[in-house]
């Protein structure tokens, strides 16, 4: 923890960086607003509007937290199956994909017309977009555990039930985390989308409005709000893995 | 030798895996309380038979006995592989104890034990490093404890230092000695290390090339109690001829 900081540097001043490069330019060759804002102006758009934002910003953040739950659980359990039942996976697997090559952005107009405006086919559309990330990993982290570890705890006498919860589930953290730092990152995304389709609240649903009515600054700082949203999420993930896993983040994988 | 009941026996016993032949007729008895070391060339069948010993495959023809009745499943022996397959997310401790919980033993009594055989070996104060920490000795040491501590009567060890250097063995070789005599168990050592197998054990047992069988049955008279020094003394310079001599025969 103490590291945090130096090793964050980096990053901030490249950050600072762009962002004096970026109102520079703005002000050097003119850009007018409606096409470019500077970060000042963006910043100061933020300001004004920062009631109308944070009222928008949590019905976007509870679909994206939602539908993130909702598809951990979902891949998980998936996940689990097909680990289990080679019946399921070859029933499941194939149809999981094709899930996948589905545009959830041509569902989305669908899922709002079977259950209308409100926070459900929203929260349906980040399920659609998080869960195969973690599906997939699961089923690879469970697939992984190394065969002479298995031999080992048999040579113990331990019940495959016990193998699968001393020696399994631990060993497939790792990959586990993997997927959900993945899927995290699509959850505010799979919101907003869900939003532009149809909805009455939201940031999704304040950016178009916005866009309309040529806020662009506002637009700017909506578009900042989110990707602080998806960051925090990511973060919020990797100090849970930072406790509940500490190992995976070794270096030595094993 | 023939009126006491061997601890473990082979008698016949064949494994075909993938139709390539590994153990073929294999017949062999361990005494109770005896060490027995099997040495062979690469491949050659020698965890295939440990494997069959600790009841993780049956054997595709003949039987196994422990305690003159057939072993059918794992769980009787102790058992220790190759590589040391310490979980990176437990600690020393909670390594140690992994075979007793595995067995359902409840967590505070695993541990418990697990804590006092690492007093007992002065390795206490690693109770709580978790194994990236751990040198490759030390790696051993726990994966060696992990194994003991199921307090079976039987322990069969596969290669168990083959991973060290030279010096790091030597001084696990050394305390596996140094604790042969409260293990009170039959022991199996399976090595490719000439030196390693007659300095531990009481009987070396040469396997022939795939497929496998018994080629030279040696007893190895050292005295005991043997200590690293052993290495030099006349007797075992001529053990270890007979044995080389077996083993290039065998290749």
């Amino acid at each position: 923890m103490k590291r945090a900081f130096p090793t964050a540097l980096p990053a901030v001043l490249l950050a600072l960086l762009a962002l004096v490069g970026w109102e520079t330019l703005v002000r050097l060759f003119g850009v007018p607003e409606f096409l470019l804002p500077g970060p000042l102006a963006i910043a100061a758009a933020f300001w004004e509007s920062r009631g109308l934002l944070l009222e928008h910003a949590g019905p976007t953040a509870a679909e994206a937290l939602l539908g993130f739950i909702g598809a951990a659980v979902a891949g998980t359990a998936s996940g689990l199956l097909i680990n289990r039942s080679g019946l399921a996976e070859r029933a499941l697997y194939p149809w999981l994909v094709v899930s996948q090559t589905l545009p959830v952005i041509a569902l989305a107009p669908i899922l709002v017309t079977w259950f209308g405006y409100g926070m459900l086919p929203k929260v349906l559309v980040v399920v659609l977009f998080c869960f195969f990330p973690i599906t997939v990993a699961t089923v690879d982290g469970l697939r992984a555990t190394d065969p002479d570890l298995i031999r080992l705890m048999r040579s113990f006498g331990a019940p495959r039930r016990r193998i699968f919860y001393m020696v399994e589930v631990p060993g497939a953290l790792p990959f586990l985390f993997g997927g959900v730092r993945l899927a995290v990152t699509y959850c505010v995304i799979g919101a907003v989308v869900g939003e532009w389709v149809g909805s009455s609240k939201g940031l999704g649903f304040l950016m178009i409005q916005d866009k309309t009515q040529f806020e662009i600054p506002r637009l700017f700082a909506e578009i900042a709000l989110l990707s602080a949203m998806g960051v925090s999420l990511f973060l919020l993930v990797a100090f849970v893995q930072r406790l509940v896993a500490p190992w995976t983040l070794f270096s030595e994988g094993r | 030798m023939t009126s006491v009941r061997p601890k473990l026996a082979a008698s016949g016993a064949g494994i075909v895996k993938g139709g390539v032949r590994i153990l073929d007729g294999m017949d062999l008895e361990v005494e109770p309380g005896s060490f027995l070391a099997l040495i062979g060339p690469s491949g050659a069948g020698k965890s295939t038979l440990l494997n069959l010993f600790a009841g993780l495959e049956p054997p595709t023809e003949g039987s196994i006995e422990k305690d003159g009745a057939p072993l059918s499943r794992p769980g009787s022996v102790a058992y220790m592989p190759q590589s040391d397959l310490l979980l990176p997310w437990r600690n020393v401790l909670a390594n140690v104890a992994l075979g007793l919980e595995a067995t359902g033993v409840p967590k505070r009594v695993a541990r418990r034990k697990a804590m006092g055989a690492l007093e007992h070996f002065g390795l206490e104060e690693f109770a709580k490093v978790f194994p990236p920490a751990l040198s490759g000795g030390m790696r051993s040491r726990v994966a060696l404890l992990r194994t003991t501590l199921l307090g079976r009567d039987t322990l069969l060890l596969d290669e168990p230092f083959g991973a060290l250097d030279a010096l790091t063995r030597r001084s696990l070789q050394g305390w596996l000695l140094g604790v042969r005599a409260e293990l009170a168990a039959t022991i199996v050592l399976v090595t490719h290390d000439v030196d390693e197998a007659i300095l531990l054990a009481d009987r070396v047992v040469t396997l022939t090339r795939r497929p496998a069988r018994v080629g030279l049955d040696l007893l190895v008279d050292l005295p005991r109690p043997r200590t690293m020094d052993a290495g030099t003394t006349e007797g075992f310079v001529r053990l270890k001829g007979r044995l080389l001599e077996a083993l290039g025969a065998a290749g």
